[in-house]
């Protein structure tokens, strides 16, 4: 952040996505010098070595100097624009744009630390990886669906650690940890996530988890339910009998580009962030040896015939996650925690999931719900800022 | 978990990982173990440029020495295949195949066929090929168009780490003969690579770049040369999509005939001699293919119809570089009828 005469004047700065990100590009501006944005509103595409995305104003304001120009690389935090009121002088201004410049034009240091120190803890045997942000703050665990890994937070774990410990692991038959998941059960993926608490020394931690990894957070909690402070599910399985079986089975069968790419177009309400990049990623993961197997295993216990085959209600009233089982009984209604100490649970979908069918957070009893326009089955990708308040929100109801 | 490594540890990498796998895999080849006899000095080579250096130890047994007789180790190697074993034989540089043709185009080639599919010939021949290395005529030539003509064979041109890796493990677990082609000036080049063993399927090319304007199609070190002609034509207007082939045989048409038909342009750059060449057999695809997406006539850069050159001035034209690639860009973007 670069200091600035005027206090009135408010950097936009260049996000941190994914732990290892160092550097970003502007491929484009969408908005110019003078235009008046609202928070949400979008800034700028940019592009790291990983992902392509859009900056979106965390605050409102008169946009009056661009700063990083289309195209240049801009480390992580450097201002990219400044934003103040009509009546901040142009000195003012140009003089905060030449401290701003001064930070693009010396990049990052060739000692520059690289991503963060990748953490494995064993757990029965399999190696489970994961990697943390944040210095201070409550411990929050963030789990993958079926065949991400933890860079599918890679627009929220930085963004949340600013307030909490937050760590991101990758579940058994993903990312870098063990490809062998066994029979493949939510056993198995319940047994990491409790792994890696028990890794951290973490006593309680708020537990966020999508769609697979939703069912895995709620094993997880049913299994030790005075260790869970709060629980986020975003569109997660197990709430219903309907999934797009076409979308699990065509993505464990591709074998090439070709195959890939139109399965993983269902994930998104905007395609577009379907990039190559993206498919090349996930084909390489895809190649990896035991892989297939894993991804096979686990569709065995996701699917039942066409159907879903986990159970996550049962695992919520287990968890006595907020109105579990509708009983009444301390519930609270969308409210926080109950009198019997209820795990405060709130449930994220994206309104144009293709995968599963937003109606099914109708059936996570007692949860705060959020429902989110214009996103699909990963709306902590497609809108962040959302994701991370409705988290936020949920783990001030267990504190 | 993918780290930088080299072409050459991701060669000796996917070598040691298969060995691990299965203990049918050997490594055999000139100097391969060491050769020395002492055993200080068992490591001392690992292959005349160090790809197999330590593998000795970890496998003692499975890492042979063989005499300076092409003919007789190939040989030996396509005969172990036949017999249930993984041989990798590295036959130094392509320029000496010549002595070993029968065992590997008349033999290994055709055993499968001609026995109705009931022979099995997994044999992996990893050779080093290209010019640059100031080696003269008879240890830098780029032979791959040779062994592509064959059918039986399978041919394998990695042109970074990561596909060396991938190609190299898929190449030994293939059960047909594959010719894996290093190129001698990419060893010392880096890229992520995952630790974890992977296996990359042939026939399958890679766009390593996207643009509207130009389809550049090219394969080993020349994937390198394409992307700085690329990147200078960026600067210039100029929107080149980069597809690197990975393997000739099988090849992927798909991609080449798709990318063709979204740039409507095709710039072929292969480091081998331009008669019967890769170049020569992409052109003939796209023309019979897809004629009617092209707005130019197809360009070709290859090195000359001549031996390389020992003298290093020569031997620097001889090789295409960024200019040449971005001179045919502008020739096939700058034609009108």
């Amino acid at each position: 952040m670069v200091p600035v005469s005027d206090d009135r004047i408010v950097p936009v700065t260049m996000p941190k996505w994914g732990l290892s990100m160092q550097l970003g590009k502007i491929t484009a501006w969408v908005v110019g010098e003078g235009d008046d944005v609202k928070a949400g509103d979008d800034l700028a595409d940019i592009e790291t070595e990983k992902i392509s995305g859009t900056l979106e104003a965390a605050d409102g304001g008169t946009v009056r100097r661009i700063v990083a120009r289309v195209g240049e690389d801009v480390p992580v935090s450097g201002t990219i624009a400044l934003l103040a009121p009509a009546d901040v002088t142009d000195a003012d201004l140009d003089a905060a744009v030449q401290e701003a410049r001064a930070v693009i034009d010396a990049g990052v240091p060739d000692d520059a630390a690289g991503g963060p120190d990748l953490q494995t803890a064993d757990v029965g045997g399999r190696r489970i990886s994961f990697a943390g942000a944040g210095e201070d703050g409550d411990v929050v665990l963030l789990v993958h669906g079926y065949g991400g890994d933890r860079n599918s937070w890679l627009f929220l774990q930085e963004p949340l650690a600013a307030r909490y410990r937050v760590y991101a692991l990758d579940l058994p038959g993903h990312g870098a940890s063990a490809k062998d998941v066994g029979e493949g059960t939510l056993d198995v993926l319940a047994g990491a996530v409790t792994g890696v608490l028990d890794a951290l020394g973490a006593e309680r931690a708020h537990l966020v988890g999508h769609s697979l990894g939703g069912a895995a957070v709620l094993a997880a909690a049913a299994r030790d339910p005075g260790r869970i402070a709060s629980l986020t599910l975003i569109a997660p399985a197990g709430f219903g009998a309907e999934i797009n079986v076409g979308y699990l089975r065509g993505f464990a069968d591709a074998q090439s580009r070709r195959e890939l790419k139109p399965v993983v177009t269902q994930l998104f309400a905007d395609e577009s962030l379907v990039t190559r990049q993206l498919v090349d990623d996930l084909l390489a993961y895809k190649r990896l040896d035991g892989v297939d197997e894993a991804l096979h295993a686990l569709l065995g216990v996701l699917l039942d015939g066409d159907s879903q085959g986990v159970n996550s209600a049962a695992l919520l009233a287990a968890a006595g996650g907020a109105g579990a089982g509708g009983t009444g009984a301390g519930d609270t209604g969308a409210g926080g925690a109950g009198p019997g100490g209820a795990v405060p649970v709130t449930v994220v979908w994206g309104r144009d999931d293709r995968i599963i069918p937003a109606a099914q957070a109708e059936a996570v009893t007692g949860a705060d719900h959020r429902l989110i326009d214009d996103a699909g089955h990963m709306p902590h990708m497609e809108h962040p800022a959302q994701v991370q308040a409705a988290i936020e929100q949920n783990i001030a109801r267990a504190t | 978990m993918a780290r930088n490594i080299t072409y050459r540890e991701a060669i000796h990498e996917a070598l040691a990982q298969e060995m691990e796998r299965d203990e049918t895999v050997i490594v055999m080849g000139e100097d391969n173990a060491g050769g020395a006899g002492a055993p200080g000095d068992d490591d001392a080579w690992g292959g005349v440029l160090g790809v197999t250096k330590g593998l000795y130890h970890k496998f003692p047994g499975r890492v042979l020495d063989t005499p300076i007789s092409e003919s007789a180790f190939i040989g030996a190697a396509i005969g172990a295949a036949t017999a249930g074993m993984r041989p990798v034989a590295e036959l130094m540089f392509v320029d000496f195949m010549g002595v070993c043709f029968d065992q590997i185009y008349n033999q290994a080639a055709k055993f499968r066929y001609m026995f109705g599919g009931k022979a099995v010939t997994p044999v992996v021949i990893r050779t080093m090929y290209g010019a640059g290395l100031r080696a003269a005529a008879q240890h830098s030539q780029s032979l791959y168009p040779l062994f592509t003509h064959i059918p039986g064979l399978k041919v394998v041109t990695p042109a970074t780490p990561y596909d060396a890796k991938g190609l190299l493990i898929a190449a030994i677990r293939d059960n047909d003969p594959v010719m894996f082609f290093e190129h001698k000036a990419l060893y010392d080049i880096s890229g992520p690579v995952p630790e974890e063993s992977y296996a990359l399927p042939f026939g399958e090319a890679s766009v390593v770049r996207e643009g509207s304007d130009v389809t550049i199609v090219t394969l080993g070190r020349m994937v390198h040369t394409s992307l700085e002609a690329a990147g200078q034509l960026a600067a210039a207007g100029v929107e080149c999509e980069v597809v690197d082939l990975r393997t000739t045989s099988p090849l992927d048409e798909d991609t080449v005939l798709e990318s063709v038909e979204g740039t409507g342009r095709l710039v072929v750059v292969d480091e081998a001699h331009p008669r019967c060449s890769i170049a020569t057999d992409i052109s003939a695809l796209v023309a019979r293919k897809a004629f009617g997406s092209l707005r130019a006539p197809i360009e070709m850069v290859n090195a000359p119809h001549t031996p390389v050159p020992f003298s290093s001035a020569l031997e620097d034209m001889y090789i295409p570089d960024a200019q040449r690639i971005a001179n045919a860009a502008k020739t096939v973007t700058g034609w009108s009828r």
